[in-house]
């Protein structure tokens, strides 16, 4: 793994995250927008590991956050689930853009 | 070009490519699959970086754990088999010229900045180190984040009962 | 007591009055305010006497000369070291005369008033407005400071608006009073303009010093002020002529003097006061005031003011032979005889033989307050006995009211000039100063009185003779007391008023002035009165056809000199079709498209802006989230930038 220098690493977990983001913004369903943001959190992750092995081989700051982040983003599923469920109950539908309830 | 390398770039060809369908395709469930199997490229990744033990809660935690969760959710809101209807043109516009934006942006950054690799003797990432430093309470310890991620799961976990109940049930 | 306390007193006591009658006076008894406002005036006047005969008898008088006596300074309003608002009194001859003649006179007008209006449903308002008007008079004429007497101004043009516009219910009295206070604002505007060219060239508000700084030749103040001349007349005059306008507003002069005919809508006492007396001859106090700068720095402004009184005086004169209105006539008598006191003013210089005009013209302003405010309530009286103001509708009232009768014929015979009543005395001065100077002026004059005694017989002839009277004969005075008395108080004045000397008293520099009585000069005069007098006796004395034959074989002088010259009718057309055509209209679009349009212009930009930026809050969750990504890149961009 030497041989691969720190910046491909870092591009592979930067086009992983805007394609997350591009996925977020252009996705009209919620399941899916919620599958764009695991792979943002799934990039960061990279990001962190890489970081960690790269720069500062002699701690493991980096894995800690990573484990804490895979924490929470399981957290953050089962709430973020939960609520589409609700939503769905609520709109009978979880298109994002029958929910426009807070519009001007 | 080292064996690892290689599998490096592959590994990362398919996570991307995976991650590119995941977000392209119209088809829920395939999008699901794609998913999962990007989410395994990573583990991978992780694998070939030498930290087995990340490499074990992502498979674990992410694949078994969260998109299956995704799965459910989809069967629960009834979404499985039709084709999704797609954004407005302009709206795919523009959130593709700011994705591109930012990459760029972010990969000028990248190439901007010197990493420069330190020469310091690694500490091998093993369960028992990890552990350690896990429940340690003096320098650099994590006992605390670890015991407040604990109470966060159990709020997640009851939070996600209270929003799901029904009322007056 | 002091004759300083005592000039306090009378310019505060009809002050006092009016704050008592107008705020206080509901719970008092509507008769006793009439009352209360006779005594108080009463009480100003025989103070006023007492004043007079302290400043000409014991003070006034230092070495040759009468000077001046300040009783009170105060600074009022003060703009830097040299120039301030100070509000005072002074003690001149001229001021300590009008202080006589105008409490004099509304003392007069007020006791005519208890009977008067005595039936009049506002009757404790009416006389509130009287000691109002007293009080500006007398604030006016004993100014020190020239902005004090523009305040005072101010102040008897707004007590004149309230007493012509008494009668309010009816609506020619509010356009009379409209017309009289827009014009003689119209008409301060040059006042005020030429106050502050005066104090700008001067560097002072202060009469005294002004008129010492503009009169000293060779002061640094004058060269510059005389130096710069616009049109063929130097600042000075400009600024002198401006003040003229502003006098010529509110005495009447040509064109200025369309206001006074309409004013005659107010209630008789009140024309008898205001103006016949007093506020009328304002502006020739005015110029009388200033009258050192006009004529020792500016004399061509002078020549100016005479030609305009010369001018006016025998254009009122031709109006008043055709008006059938007894008070119409009375007010271009007025008109006339105040155009005499300015063209006197105008014709005098100063020094060694010139200053008489200035003497003559005082003297004329003290008589013709007598004899006029005599001509009114004497109008007045029989208004009120034949309930009309047309003089067809009079006639044949010698045996009915007999005291009126005597005090009108008085009036006349004094205001044509006949000797030995006080008109001739003050005319005659008036005449003889104009032919020292101006011979025109001087037969403009002449002919002028010959037509003012023809006017008058002819409204004495037609009131008390011409036909028989179809009113019951029985004496319409009996038991009307306080309209009587007035009317013969006003009469011993008109006559024996003439034999004061008046030149040991008030003269432009303050020094004796002998007025030269010649025999031989007042010929001419009397002698077209008398020609007019048998004119209007003959035309008038019994009932016959022969004016009306007259008034056709004049045809159109006739029908002019009747619409009055048309003069109103050139004002409506011009400020109908061209004021407020090329200046009123433009100035409105400006107003409402330009102004108004920036502010609803404005208004409508941030509407629109408004509407547009309204859509970022479109509900949707992921616009909010690309906003966000965007502004992150943005602080991004500009860190990288800042540290890179």
């Amino acid at each position: 793994m030497e041989q691969v220098p720190l910046s491909h690493v870092l591009v592979l977990s930067t086009a992983l995250f805007f394609l997350g983001v591009y996925g977020f913004f252009s996705r009209r369903n919620l399941v899916t927008m919620l599958m764009s943001v695991e792979l943002m959190l799934n990039s960061i992750n990279i990001n962190f590991v890489a970081f960690n092995k790269y720069l500062y081989p002699h701690q493991l700051e980096g894995l800690f956050f990573t484990l804490f982040i895979i924490t929470i983003a399981a957290a953050e599923v089962s709430l973020a689930i939960a609520i589409i469920i609700n939503l769905y109950r609520k709109f009978k539908t979880i298109d994002i853009d029958d929910t426009q309830t807070m519009k001007y | 070009m080292s064996a690892s390398a290689i599998i490096f770039y592959i590994l990362a060809a398919i996570v991307l490519t995976l991650g590119a369908l995941t977000v392209f395709t119209r088809r829920i469930f395939r999008a699901a699959v794609y998913l999962l199997l990007s989410l395994v490229g990573v583990a991978g990744i992780y694998i070939l970086m030498e930290m087995d033990f990340i490499a074990a809660l992502q498979i674990v935690i992410y694949v078994g754990g969260i998109v299956v969760l995704i799965i459910f959710s989809i069967f629960l809101t009834h979404q499985a088999g039709e084709k999704l209807p797609e954004q407005s043109r302009k709206h795919i516009i523009w959130a593709g010229v700011l994705a591109s934006a930012g990459l760029v942006s972010t990969t000028w950054v990248i190439y901007k900045s010197a990493f420069k690799a330190a020469g310091i003797p690694a500490i091998d990432p093993s369960v028992r180190n990890i552990g350690r430093q896990l429940l340690d309470y003096t320098h650099h310890g994590y006992v605390f984040p670890f015991e407040i991620v604990s109470v966060l799961l159990l709020a997640a976990l009851i939070g996600s009962i209270v929003i799901v109940m029904n009322d007056k049930n | 007591m002091s004759y300083d306390f005592s000039a306090l007193l009378i310019i505060l006591l009809p002050l006092f009055c009016f704050i008592l009658l107008a705020v206080f006076g509901k719970k008092i008894n509507p008769k006793l305010s009439g009352i209360i406002g006779s005594v108080t005036i009463a009480l100003t006047a025989i103070l006023s006497v007492y004043v007079a005969y302290c400043y000409f008898f014991e003070i006034g008088k230092q070495g040759e000369a009468y000077v001046r006596h300040i009783s009170y300074q105060f600074q009022w309003l003060k703009f830097n070291e040299n120039l301030s608002i100070d509000l005072g009194i002074v003690l001149d001859p001229i001021s300590v005369m009008m202080l006589f003649v105008i409490t004099f006179v509304s003392a007069m007008v007020n006791i005519y008033s208890l009977i008067y209006m005595h039936d009049e449903e506002r009757f404790r308002m009416y006389y509130a407005y009287l000691s109002l008007f007293t009080f500006s008079m007398l604030g006016l004429v004993v100014a020190v400071n020239i902005f004090q007497m523009y305040i005072f101004w101010e102040l008897v043009g707004v007590s004149s608006f309230l007493l012509i516009g008494f009668y309010f219910t009816k609506p020619s009295a509010i356009a009379a009073a409209k017309k009289a206070f827009i014009v003689t604002r119209f008409a301060d505007l040059g006042f005020l303009i030429g106050i502050l060219m005066l104090s700008y060239g001067a560097k002072t508000l202060d009469f005294f010093t002004l008129i010492e700084r503009l009169t000293q030749v060779g002061s640094p103040y004058l060269t510059s002020f005389v130096s710069t001349s616009f049109l063929g007349l130097s600042t000075l005059s400009w600024a002198l002529l401006l003040v003229f306008i502003g006098g010529a507003g509110k005495s009447a002069m040509f064109p200025l003097h369309i206001w006074l005919p309409d004013a005659m809508e107010g209630p008789t006492p009140v024309s008898a006061l205001i103006h016949a007396a007093t506020m009328v001859v304002a502006g020739v106090y005015l110029v009388a005031r200033l009258f050192p700068v006009f004529a020792i720095s500016a004399p061509d402004a002078l020549h100016i003011i005479a030609y305009i009184g010369a001018f006016t005086a025998l254009f009122a004169a031709i109006i008043a032979c055709t008006q059938t209105d007894i008070k119409r006539v009375l007010a271009y008598s007025t008109i006339s005889q105040i155009a005499f006191m300015m063209f006197a003013l105008g014709v005098a210089g100063w020094g060694e033989g010139k200053a008489e005009g200035f003497t003559a013209s005082m003297f004329h302003l003290f008589t013709h307050a007598f004899f006029k405010a005599l001509l009114f309530l004497g109008a007045g009286a029989v208004i009120h006995a034949v309930h009309s103001n047309e003089m067809d509708d009079m006639g044949g009232l010698r045996k009915a009211m007999p005291i009126t009768h005597i005090t009108f014929l008085l009036a006349c015979l004094a205001i044509a000039g006949f000797p030995p009543f006080a008109g001739f005395f003050s005319k005659e001065a008036i005449l003889y100063s104009a032919s020292q100077s101006n011979t025109l002026v001087y037969y403009v004059g002449l002919l002028t009185s010959g037509i003012t005694s023809f006017y008058m017989f002819r409204l004495y002839f037609k009131i008390f003779w011409n036909k028989e009277s179809h009113h019951h004969t029985h004496n319409h005075e009996k038991g009307q007391w306080a309209m009587n008395i007035p009317l013969i108080l006003l009469a011993v004045g008109a006559v024996f008023a003439g034999f004061i000397p008046f030149g040991s008293y008030v003269s432009a520099d303050g020094i004796n002035l002998q007025f030269p009585f010649h025999l031989g000069f007042s010929i001419a005069p009397v002698a077209f009165g008398i020609i007019g007098l048998a004119i209007a006796a003959a035309l008038y004395k019994e009932e016959k056809g022969l004016p009306d034959e007259l008034a056709t074989t004049f045809g159109n002088l006739y029908q002019w000199a009747y619409h009055k010259f048309y003069i109103d009718e050139v004002y409506a057309f011009v400020t109908k079709k061209v004021l407020f055509n090329l200046v009123g209209r433009p100035a409105a679009w400006f107003d409402r498209n330009v102004v108004d349009g920036m502010i609803n212009g404005s208004a409508s930009i941030t509407g629109f802006v408004s509407f547009e930026i309204k859509g970022m809050q479109s509900g949707r969750l992921q616009t909010y989230t690309m906003f966000f990504l965007g502004g992150i890149l943005l602080i991004a961009a500009m860190l990288v930038m800042k540290f890179m």
